[in-house]
């Protein structure tokens, strides 16, 4: 049986690859895609602390994956029309481009 | 069972960090779906499984589609002429690795890592559903308010002008 | 009889060593389900163009052995044997991949099904999610296909199936959704026993209910749209698109996107079966003697002759008009059917509620469809000839 700091290790460098994409890359679906993979490795981490956890019983790990992942198709969504809508104004995806309002 | 968590790990870990860092848009959303299987994967081995299954449909079925009609729909099909990596991206990695360096110190040095799995639980989806309408009926009907608000948001922002701007 | 294969699986699996008893039973199930569906999906191909064939005023084949019945072998010959032509252009791993990503998660929808008493091959608790959670990672391939061609042809085609299929996901499992409701378990198994039993001379399958109608009607209407097949092919239609999104796909590689398709249609029409038409159960209460899984076969038989017929009679939906009734008809009607079955649920037995939900039924269908419907004011018609 794999000890619980295996699932949290790798929990914590998924968080770190996603975070490391979300800081560096240029294009915005890419930052959203390592949002999502954030998001993901924190499920990872409720699940895995309530499969070693004191009650299993009580499936709060579980409801909280469950409710997670309703609010994440959500942003994404909702996040992914954004893009879409930006590209239409500025035709392109570079973040880096998008600084009109800077100053 | 180590060898197979370790599998799954790897490729987990693997396609991760292929989908951050691959040129081509449509290979990073390939890969980000290897991921999303691996983690249903380790779900299902940590006897969750609603939410593996959950993970499958809503993630690779729903998400992951949306993010390859988005890179389609904003001409990422096209290879990046410029370099992938924004201006700052030193300070991005080195963020990324302090992050990395104070969430391993911390989970090492806890006393929770020493903890042994206790008997499977029985996670039956009827038990889930007797606490998503006992426990968990206000979340759900947040959730389902939140779903629909964010359902007719998108449809809105993403339509296209009819008068023409 | 009923049950020679579990006994013979059992007895295979009883010769091994202990160590590798799971492993094997589980190979064999595997095994098993392969073959006999790749044989039931070969037969299908004949099925289909002498069926096709006789509602055209034509024969099908009828070269190849008596009455054609060996097309199907010369139809895998001509496909090992032909070129694979990969287009230069073409990315190489997503191309090679992307028949492989279809075939395997429609064989891991078909193991939920139960072919049988004890007969299935996964009995997992949350059976239904499992084959709706499998059924939506097959679209994936249609995309990595269509986008991997570097072909606009494909990438079009790929994009409208991607769209239908995801379109006609949703009234798919709403109208599943009644049926879980009714049954009380995801469980493929359990739906199964749920609908044993007669009232008198007839059946207890969801089907011979009134929202049981209905779902039925809805799940196979979006069965349809889901596998592609007319009269929703658009994105596969000969006259529109060249193939849609397996243009470039030439030999062995044409020929398991073919598989894939038709095990779909197996896995989606199994679960039909499941859900609505008493899976593995004899429809009249004498008829037990028959083995169950003589029934299941016949039942699926049933379905695919239907989904042949309706191939051969009605003409293709435009884009426009497959969106707008996934969109515009099914999804309401799959949700008025959701709150029929749940008040089917809570009224006591009898004929009240037989005629209240039927009514309800027959009420919401000419609602939704009469909004649907474009009056259309056509002028009166003028002749005008040659002077």
């Amino acid at each position: 049986m794999t000890p619980l700091v295996g699932y949290l290790l790798l929990s914590a460098l998924l968080f770190t690859v996603g975070l490391a994409g979300a800081l560096t890359r240029r294009n915005a679906i890419i930052v959203l895609i390592g949002i999502e993979l954030m998001l993901n490795a924190a499920n990872l981490n409720f699940i895995a602390f309530w499969r070693y956890g004191p009650n299993p019983a009580a499936l709060t790990g579980v409801m909280f994956v469950i409710f997670s992942i309703g609010v994440s198709a959500a942003e994404s969504a909702v996040g992914l029309a954004l893009i879409i809508l930006i590209h239409r104004h500025y035709r392109t995806t570079n973040l880096d481009k998008f600084d009109s309002m800077k100053g | 069972m180590d060898w197979l968590f370790a599998i799954i790990a790897v490729v987990t870990l693997g396609s991760a960090i292929a989908a951050m860092s691959l040129r081509k848009l449509v290979h990073c959303a390939l890969m980000f779906m290897v991921t999303l299987g691996g983690l249903a994967a380790l779900y299902l081995k940590l006897d969750a499984q609603f939410v593996g299954f959950a993970q499958v449909l809503v993630y690779i079925g729903a998400v992951a589609i949306l993010i390859v009609f988005a890179i389609l729909l904003t001409r990422g099909s096209e290879p990046p002429r410029q370099s992938i990596l924004s201006g700052t991206w030193v300070l991005g990695i080195g963020t990324a690795v302090g992050v990395f360096g104070v969430m391993s110190a911390m989970i090492l040095s806890s006393p929770a890592v020493s903890r042994e799995g206790s008997p499977p639980a029985a996670s039956t989806v009827r038990q889930i559903g007797d606490q998503l309408m006992t426990r968990y009926v206000l979340p759900l009907e947040v959730v389902g308010l939140l779903l629909t608000a964010a359902l007719i948001g998108a449809v809105i922002i993403a339509m296209c002008d009819r008068e023409g701007e | 009889m009923d049950q020679i294969f579990v006994t013979l699986k059992h007895w295979l699996v009883g010769l091994a060593p202990g160590q590798c008893q799971p492993v094997l039973s589980a190979l064999l199930s595997a095994a098993s389900l392969i073959l006999g569906f790749a044989t039931l999906s070969a037969l299908t191909t004949l099925l289909e163009r002498k069926g096709l064939g006789r509602m055209q005023n034509r024969y099908g084949p009828n070269r190849v052995g008596p009455c054609g019945l060996l097309q199907p072998i010369a139809d895998g010959l001509k496909a090992l044997t032909k070129e694979d032509v990969v287009p230069q252009s073409a990315d190489k791993v997503v191309h090679f991949l992307a028949p492989i990503v279809l075939v395997v998660p429609v064989l891991l929808a078909l193991a939920v099904v139960p072919m049988g008493r004890n007969m299935t091959a996964l009995d997992a608790d949350a059976g239904v999610l499992f084959f709706f959670a499998v059924g939506a990672a097959t679209e994936l391939s249609v995309f990595m296909a269509g986008w991997s061609s570097r072909n606009k042809y494909s990438l079009l085609g790929a994009m409208r199936a991607i769209a239908q299929m995801i379109s006609y996901e949703v009234p798919l499992i709403l109208s599943a959704v009644t049926v879980i409701m009714a049954a009380g378990s995801l469980s493929t198994v359990g739906i199964v026993e749920a609908q044993a039993g007669y009232w008198g001379l007839l059946p207890r399958w969801y089907l011979l209910t009134p929202w049981g109608f209905a779902g039925f009607v809805l799940f196979m209407i979006a069965a349809t749209a889901e596998s592609n097949r007319s009269p929703f092919d658009l994105p596969e239609g000969e006259s529109e698109l060249v193939a849609g999104y397996y243009t470039e796909y030439s030999g062995f590689k044409f020929a398991l996107f073919f598989l894939g398709e038709y095990l779909g249609l197996f896995a989606v029409s199994g679960l039909g079966i499941t859900l609505f038409l008493g899976g593995w159960q004899a429809p009249l209460p004498g008829l037990d003697c028959v083995p169950s899984w003589v029934w299941f076969f016949a039942k699926l038989l049933g379905l695919i002759a239907g989904f042949i017929w309706v191939r051969g009679t009605l003409p293709r939906l435009r884009m426009d008009q497959l969106m707008g009734l996934a969109w515009k008809f099914m999804l309401p009607m799959a949700m008025a059917n959701i709150l029929i079955a749940g008040l089917w649920r809570f009224m006591s037995t009898g004929v009240t509620r037989w005629s209240v939900c039927a009514l309800l039924v027959c009420v919401a269908c000419l609602l939704l469809g009469g909004a649907m419907v474009e009056r259309k004011q056509l002028a009166k018609r003028t002749y005008r000839y040659a002077e």
